[in-house]
């Protein structure tokens, strides 16, 4: 820790006037965002309740969000880690019920990223190999042609039979939920790069190499991003597949208990975490968006402000 | 004995050739650029002149003809012969300085010659103070003047690099061009179907005919820069020049109407 002086600057109690100027700026521009989010759920749940009220809604089969949100500890329970259907285990056991609910997201949470990182990763590599070596677009395209409109549903037993249980079958369904999609969207973004910047490279003398690494990976960040927002929430729907049948433990299982025990409260508490979850996710990315793509004009930042 | 910048011999081009959908955009191209000359190719919208500098940049090969940049036959893109499209010619994902140093980038120059270099360009052309800016936040007139400045060649070709600028930023840039241009003894090609630009710039004006596009005239402008739109010589120049584009123009026009109904 020889860098003290600039370590202690930037840790100072008081934060100086710019950065409270910042803070204010931030908070300006987040207040309507939030408030009209607010509004936005309340509208939703306040339709809900009226047609709770109205005895429209059956709250054996749709509780209202102050049915299904009173009894938190009580849900909370129900997302017990313990492997139950192994022999002498008690049905008390296992973690507390906040810690449980935590496990039970957490692990959702890892199938989801683990799952989007390796799709990504594996098919941006593999898109951009296609388009820059002929031979490996024959070999493969047609392939992943054919696999790309399959559905995830499909992939369940393979899934299964590869993997047995646990989390390898999970991530493995994002995975293979995400794949086929990204490659065939990073070579689409591939063909749309403007052909000018293309252009001005070679001019500049620039080799195929130096094109793909200089150029075209820049030039389709932007593009990629997106897309990968879009398959987020394609990940958080396939995950919940994957561990209704194949996983001890984590938010699909859970809803699957509700459905076999006839809890609509449970799905429903569960559907609003996976919400949040999965909105969370989305501003997390955004953010990463923001910093990675500098270089683009607020308002034009693709889906970046929507 | 100099070789000329630029020789162009019977030089046709071919789109899409051997399909359906084939056309001619260039036929029995024959023109000399000298060294230093500044040629400015006139003609109607679609008439090929956009593809005649494609192929003397060597991004594009020809179907007939051969084109040598100062004796060497062109067989691809090279640094010394660099294009300026309408827009879009600087990278909006690297500042201002690493756009002018992306082809010293290219030869593996270290980042700090890099840098100092780009610093004496932009300085010499006065753009000194976007050193540090993203394309983004530049003007469009702004912009161009950097893609210029980050260009260094032999030959600048130039595809109606104003086009997109509003007429009094038009004006300037044009005045900025000639200042590089007689700073840096290079050549222009320059293609635009403006009259008044082709007037402003040019020692020669070469016009072209509609698609197909073939050299029509030849017209040499003698008179001394900044030259007063308003003088007499410029309004007869100018009629002529109209006289040979509008004929162009019917013809351009005419020909998409036949497909149109075709």
């Amino acid at each position: 820790m020889t860098s003290t002086p600039v370590a202690s600057a930037r840790a100072a109690p008081f934060p100086s006037a710019p950065q409270w100027r910042r803070a204010r700026g931030l908070l300006r521009s987040w207040l309507p965002h939030l408030g009209w989010t607010i509004v936005s759920v309340g509208l939703f749940a306040a339709i809900w309740e009226l047609c709770w009220y109205f005895g429209w809604a059956d709250p054996r089969l749709l509780p209202p969000p102050h049915v299904f949100l009173s009894d938190l500890t009580g849900q909370a329970k129900f997302f017990n880690t313990a492997q139950r259907w192994q022999v002498g285990v008690d049905s008390n056991a296992g973690p507390s019920p906040a810690v449980a609910v935590l496990i039970t997201i957490l692990s959702s949470t890892m199938r989801v990223f683990a799952g989007l990182g390796l799709a990504t990763v594996i098919s941006i590599c593999l898109g951009v190999a296609i388009r820059y070596f002929r031979l490996i677009e024959h070999l493969t395209l047609p392939t992943i042609t054919l696999l790309a409109p399959v559905s995830p549903v499909a992939w369940l037993p393979v899934a299964i039979f590869l993997f047995g249980i646990g989390n390898g079958p999970a991530i493995f369904m994002v995975f293979v939920a995400l794949f086929f999609h990204m490659i065939l969207a990073t070579i689409t973004q591939i063909d749309g790069v403007n052909r000018n910047y293309i252009n001005v490279a070679r001019t500049m003398g620039a080799s195929k190499w130096q094109i793909y690494r200089r150029v075209i990976l820049p030039a389709i960040l932007p593009g990629l991003l997106v897309v990968l927002r879009f398959n987020l929430f394609g990940a958080w729907m396939v995950v919940l597949i994957a561990e209704a049948t194949g996983v001890g433990f984590g938010l699909g299982q859970v809803i699957m208990m509700a459905r076999n025990t006839f809890n609509p409260s449970l799905v429903f508490f569960t559907i609003v975490i996976i919400g949040l979850l999965g909105f969370g996710c989305d501003f997390l990315l955004r953010q990463i968006q923001r910093r990675i793509l500098y270089w683009l004009p607020n308002r034009t930042a693709g889906l970046a402000d929507v | 004995m100099s070789e000329p910048a630029i020789c162009c011999r019977g030089v046709g081009k071919v789109w899409a050739a051997g399909t359906e959908r084939a056309h001619e955009a260039l036929r029995g191209i024959d023109l000399i650029v000298e060294d230093g000359e500044f040629v400015v190719v006139l003609g109607p919208s679609g008439c090929g002149k956009s593809t005649l500098l494609y192929l003397i940049a060597g991004l594009e090969e020809t179907s007939a003809g051969e084109i040598a940049a100062h004796g060497v036959p062109v067989t691809g893109p090279a640094p010394d012969r660099s294009l300026i499209f309408q827009e879009t010619s600087l990278f909006p994902w690297l500042s201002v300085w690493q756009n002018v140093s992306f082809g010293l980038s290219l030869r593996g120059v270290g980042k700090a010659e890099q840098r100092e270099i780009s610093r004496q360009v932009l300085f010499r052309t006065g753009l000194a103070e976007t050193f540090d800016k993203r394309p983004h936040e530049l003007s469009g007139g702004l912009r161009q003047r950097v893609a210029v400045a980050a260009m260094r060649p032999k030959v600048l070709l130039m595809d109606e690099p104003f086009a997109a600028l509003d007429v009094q930023t038009r004006a300037k840039m044009q005045g900025f061009l000639l200042d590089v241009w007689r700073e840096s003894g290079a050549s222009v090609i320059f293609v635009t179907h403006h009259i008044d630009e082709a007037m402003a710039l040019a020692d020669r004006v070469v016009v072209c005919t509609a698609r197909p596009g073939r050299i029509k005239d030849i017209v040499t402008i003698d008179r001394p820069r900044p030259r007063d739109p308003f003088a007499s010589e410029a309004v007869a120049l100018r009629r002529k020049l109209t006289e040979l584009l509008s004929a162009e123009v019917d013809r351009a026009f005419a020909e998409q109407e036949n497909v149109a109904i075709a």
